[in-house]
């Protein structure tokens, strides 16, 4: 199981769970259990999110390894100027 | 109404073309004769960008007609620099990267050499000043008015 | 060898000052940018503007305009289908107006005619009938439930229930308990605080040749900061597949974040094929303000916990943006970046968005981060002014470092605030004496920086050059940076690679020139196009030799034995292979692609002094010097002219620039005369400092440097024109008749 930590706003599209855990091995796995597991969030995954896995943000590689001792938390898909 | 002739010497070439009488000579330049060298900033005068030399006065080319250039002589950024090599101010703006996106560099290069014409050894300030009319949006002008002063200290010693 | 990982610490090129490639094209008036492109034939196109912040659109009649002599097409929204995609839809609703017209400025209908004479005329006779509606530009006043409809059912789930009906956003990000960090602070502040709307400010206005042939098949050039990105857009709303519609950028005349959409490129597509001839369309400057751009502006509460000691106990904010007429989420990274200087126990940060009668947002460098940063910083500020703490010493004690939990929920890895700070400390800048009426402010600032999708061609030619093919327009000198990247790997010269950047129909996908990347990503591909291209080498010289391939290393630009076992061959150099490739089996080249992930966050320390006129109000900026992390400075100049045009871009925001709006919702200000960016009188020498606390994320340690310059001046300037004056201000930009007014309440 990975520990995947919601911004606050999520929250309460997870039953005001802050850390949600979720079997998974790569971030598109992680997506996937996410929407199953909590269909409110599936619109913010949808639109696009960001995953910081260990301090380095990942925007939108799928096959991004998580492991279960990963520090891994969502974030909004990054914009830049 | 007709199109105007006009007669000009254009970086020391001997010159025609003609233009429309509302046109200005930013446009004439540009879309008459192809030296796309002048830029439309804002076509206010506000910019600086399209900056010229006209009969020895620095002139907002947008703000001129083209049909006032009849007689005149015209300097733009493609003259400043002669055969092979480029001009003191050319080369020190390249070796102290005093460009980024370089939209602004002609007009600011044209308006520096008129600086240094009348004033070779200015001081910082005097070349902010002058410069002033110029706008720049990427460089914060620290390594434009450093270049300015490397250049001048060359040409002084020339 | 491994040829994927190995990490270089000793640097030949990377590092050293070189020419930039595209110097002299820029010097001479030979570059060739947006508005500079002509094609025989072309087509003049100008687009109609609505004259109203929001009203109905009950008819367009272009029959008159349409039967001027010399017009060739007319076009309106109604040209085009409507996309399925919210963001598609968007995009295309803000290039030509459907139903409504959302600001004033807003796009409603278009015209190519033979010459500009004629299509000012034509726009004239365009027959446009509105019915007029109430309308709100102000972000506080767009939040009320009662408040003029910009656009019906915008929210997303996010937003919570109760929400006044333009606001389309809402997020939360924080950790601990903020009630009990507080009660542990000694002292407690909260405040207020509003920032104007400001525009990118490029020079170049928005400018593009379309020609859309009988076959359906179509060119597009443009002055943007993505070329592929245009592609996309335009293909989207035009109805065409991607492989026909090919994309060519022009060299960029300034971008910051204002050239990554799309404004006049699909109409002049829709006029080229309603014409059967190129359009072009240039932006004048009064059309640049009113219709692209800016930022948003602002409405913020902060409030924060120190100890007496200076230990930030609590911390949070609420953050109400405002982007314009459509949805934009440029608040998610306000609320992130809010507090990511600091490390933490409590902290929470809310944002809201809502619409407003004004022009789409566009992200402008480190979107979103300055306006939070700029309230944070200064609350920080007038914390350490009550407690009676130098403010450098009061960042060091609470300063984010490696494996602080940020405020956004990530632990940070290597990050280099401290050494900025210290180095901040250390500089002669710091200690300089201040006279009557000045006073010195400081800000730590912070951006994300991202990676992205990029594809870099590299290939050997026969005469032992390299030539480096991406896709990114260069806005600062890229090009430079790129080919150092590229001479480093190889081993040969900076002169011996020319790097250039081509169209869409020549490589892989390439995401737009934003997000700080294209040194991070395109070096990192660069790099990695390189290394594939040595592994071919080296196993031509392995053939040559008749050895194995592993017993072949590359080592000053030749391929070398690995050792004394691998035989005793007098290395071949680059341009040796290079010279008979056609007979050792054929051309040498590498590619990369790679959706790069991996780039460092950037953090940065401004120093700042002013005078302030107490007769006047205006402000004069003394000393500045910027402190910044680049993880490792490809080309200093560049970095340097980072930094300061960052700096320049904050004061202007500071001290002069705003959108300004009057009660009938028409802008006031929309030209450089009234919009008034920093001219060279206006400042004073900026000073730089690089750090270099490498990035593990790049094969050199790189991190993206170009956002986060521009996030700490805004409170720099404030905390520095605050104590200048002996009072707060909470508003921006700090033009003089304000800090006047502040002064006198004063009294």
């Amino acid at each position: 199981m990975v520990a995947v930590k919601l911004w606050g706003s999520l929250r309460d599209l997870a039953e005001g769970q802050e850390v949600v855990e979720v079997e998974a091995s790569n971030f598109k796995e992680l997506l996937d259990a996410l929407a199953a597991k909590h269909p409110a969030l599936k619109p913010q995954i949808d639109r696009g999110v960001s995953l910081a896995v260990d301090g380095l943000v990942y925007r939108n590689s799928w096959f991004t390894e998580v492991r279960p001792d990963s520090e891994v938390v969502l974030m909004p898909y990054m914009k830049g100027g | 109404m007709k199109n105007i002739h006009v007669s000009t010497v254009l970086n020391g070439d001997e010159t025609e073309f003609v233009c429309a009488p509302e046109e200005t000579l930013l446009d004439a330049l540009r879309g008459r004769l192809g030296m796309t060298g002048a830029k439309e900033g804002c076509g206010t005068g506000d910019c600086g960008a399209c900056t010229v030399e006209m009969d020895g006065r620095l002139v907002c080319s947008c703000l001129v007609l083209g049909a006032e250039a009849e007689g005149a002589e015209i300097k733009t950024v493609e003259g400043m620099a002669v055969g092979e090599g480029l001009h003191p101010l050319q080369q020190a703006f390249i070796d102290h990267a005093a460009l980024q996106c370089g939209i602004c560099t002609p007009g600011i290069l044209v308006a520096a050499k008129t600086l240094l014409e009348r004033n070779p050894d200015p001081t910082d300030t005097e070349v902010r000043y002058w410069l002033a009319g110029n706008l720049c949006r990427c460089t914060g002008y620290d390594k434009i008015i450093k270049a300015v002063q490397i250049a001048a200290a060359d040409m002084r010693g020339a | 060898m491994n040829f994927q990982s190995s990490s270089k610490q000793d640097f030949k090129v990377v590092g050293t000052r070189v020419a930039r490639p595209d110097g002299v094209d820029k010097v001479t008036g030979r570059a060739l940018y947006g508005a500079d492109f002509n094609v025989p034939g072309c087509q003049v196109g100008l687009i109609l503007r609505s004259p109203h912040a929001h009203a109905r659109i009950d008819n367009i009649d272009t029959s008159e305009a349409l039967a001027l002599p010399g017009v060739k097409a007319v076009v309106t929204s109604a040209d085009w289908g409507v996309p399925e995609d919210e963001g598609l839809r968007d995009v295309q609703d803000n290039c030509l107006a459907r139903g409504k017209v959302l600001y004033d400025g807003h796009a409603v209908a278009a015209v190519a005619a033979k010459d500009m004479v004629t299509a000012r005329a034509a726009l004239k006779l365009i027959r446009v009938d509105y019915t007029p509606l109430p309308h709100v530009t102000d972000v506080d006043e767009a939040m009320k439930p009662d408040a003029p409809v910009v656009q019906e059912a915008r929210a997303d789930e996010s937003v919570p229930e109760g929400s006044g009906p333009n606001v389309t956003h809402y997020c939360e990000f924080g950790h601990g308990d903020l009630d009990a960090g507080f009660a542990k602070a000694d002292t407690v502040i909260e405040r207020s605080f509003t920032t104007a709307a400001t525009h990118q400010g490029y020079i170049e206005p928005h400018a593009c040749v379309a020609s859309y042939g009988n076959d359906g098949k179509a060119d597009l050039w443009c002055t943007t900061q993505g070329q592929y990105l245009v592609r996309d857009l335009c293909a989207g709303i035009m109805g065409m597949e991607g492989s026909q519609l090919r994309v060519t950028p022009s060299e960029i005349g300034g971008g910051f974040g204002g050239k990554t959409t799309v404004f006049i490129e699909p109409v002049a597509l829709a006029l080229s094929r309603k014409a059967g001839r190129p359009v072009k369309i240039v932006m004048s400057r009064v059309d640049v303000f009113r219709a692209t751009g800016p930022t948003v502006s602002s409405s913020m509460d902060v409030r924060i916990g120190m100890t007496k000691d200076g230990r930030i106990t609590a911390g949070e904010a609420k953050l109400r943006y405002q982007g314009g007429a459509f949805p934009c989420g440029t608040v998610d990274m306000g609320a992130q970046a809010a507090f990511a200087a600091y490390d933490m126990e409590a902290v929470r940060t809310r944002g809201w968005n809502a619409l407003t009668n004004r022009p789409k947002e566009a992200a402008y460098r480190a979107p979103g981060a300055p306006m939070a940063i700029y309230a944070v910083e200064s609350v920080v500020d007038e914390l350490c002014q009550q407690l009676e703490l130098d403010p450098l010493d009061v960042r060091l004690k609470n300063a984010a470092d490696a494996g602080t939990k940020a405020s956004y929920g990530v632990t940070f890895d290597q990050i280099g605030l401290r050494a900025t700070l210290e180095a901040a400390k250390e500089h002669a800048h710091y200690h300089a004496p201040l006279g009557e009426n000045q006073g010195r402010g400081l800000s730590c600032g912070f951006w994300f920086n991202f990676g992205g999708n990029t594809s870099v061609s590299l290939a050997i030619n026969a005469d032992g050059t390299a030539s480096v093919t991406e896709g990114n327009p260069d806005i600062g000198g890229s090009r430079a940076s790129i080919s150092m990247m590229a001479a480093e790997e190889l081993g040969i010269p900076y002169d011996k690679v020319r790097t250039f950047i081509t169209d869409t129909g020549s490589l892989g996908q390439n995401d737009v020139t934003d997000g700080s990347r294209v040194t991070f990503a395109v070096g990192l591909a660069t790099i990695k196009a390189a290394r594939a291209a040595i592994q071919v080498m080296c196993a031509r010289a392995a053939k040559i030799w008749g050895i194995d391939e592993d017993a072949v290393i590359w080592e000053d630009g030749a391929a070398k034995p690995s050792g004394p076992n691998a035989g005793d061959f007098e290395p071949m150099t680059l341009a040796e292979i290079a010279a008979i490739s056609s007979e050792t089996g054929g051309p040498i080249a590498g590619h990369h692609e790679v959706n790069a992930e991996g780039a460092g966050v950037s953090f940065g320390v401004h120093l700042a002094d002013v005078e302030v006129d107490p007769e006047t109000g205006a402000t004069t900026v003394l000393r500045y010097t910027v402190f910044q992390d680049a993880g490792k400075a490809v080309h200093p100049d560049y970095v340097e002219g980072q930094m300061q045009g960052g700096a320049a871009q904050g004061i202007g925001w500071a001290l002069n620039e705003e959108y300004i709006y009057d009660e009938d919702g028409r802008l006031q200000n929309a030209g450089f005369l009234d919009y008034r960016i920093p001219v060279a009188s206006d400042l004073p020498a900026i000073d730089t400092v690089i750090l270099e606390i490498p990035n593990p994320g790049h094969p050199y340690g790189v991190r993206g440097v170009g956002e986060t310059p521009i996030v700490p001046p805004l409170a720099a300037l404030s905390n520095a024109v605050s104590r200048a004056v002996g009072v707060r201000l909470h508003e921006l930009p700090m033009s003089p008749p304000k800090i006047l007014k502040a002064i006198m309440a004063q009294g």
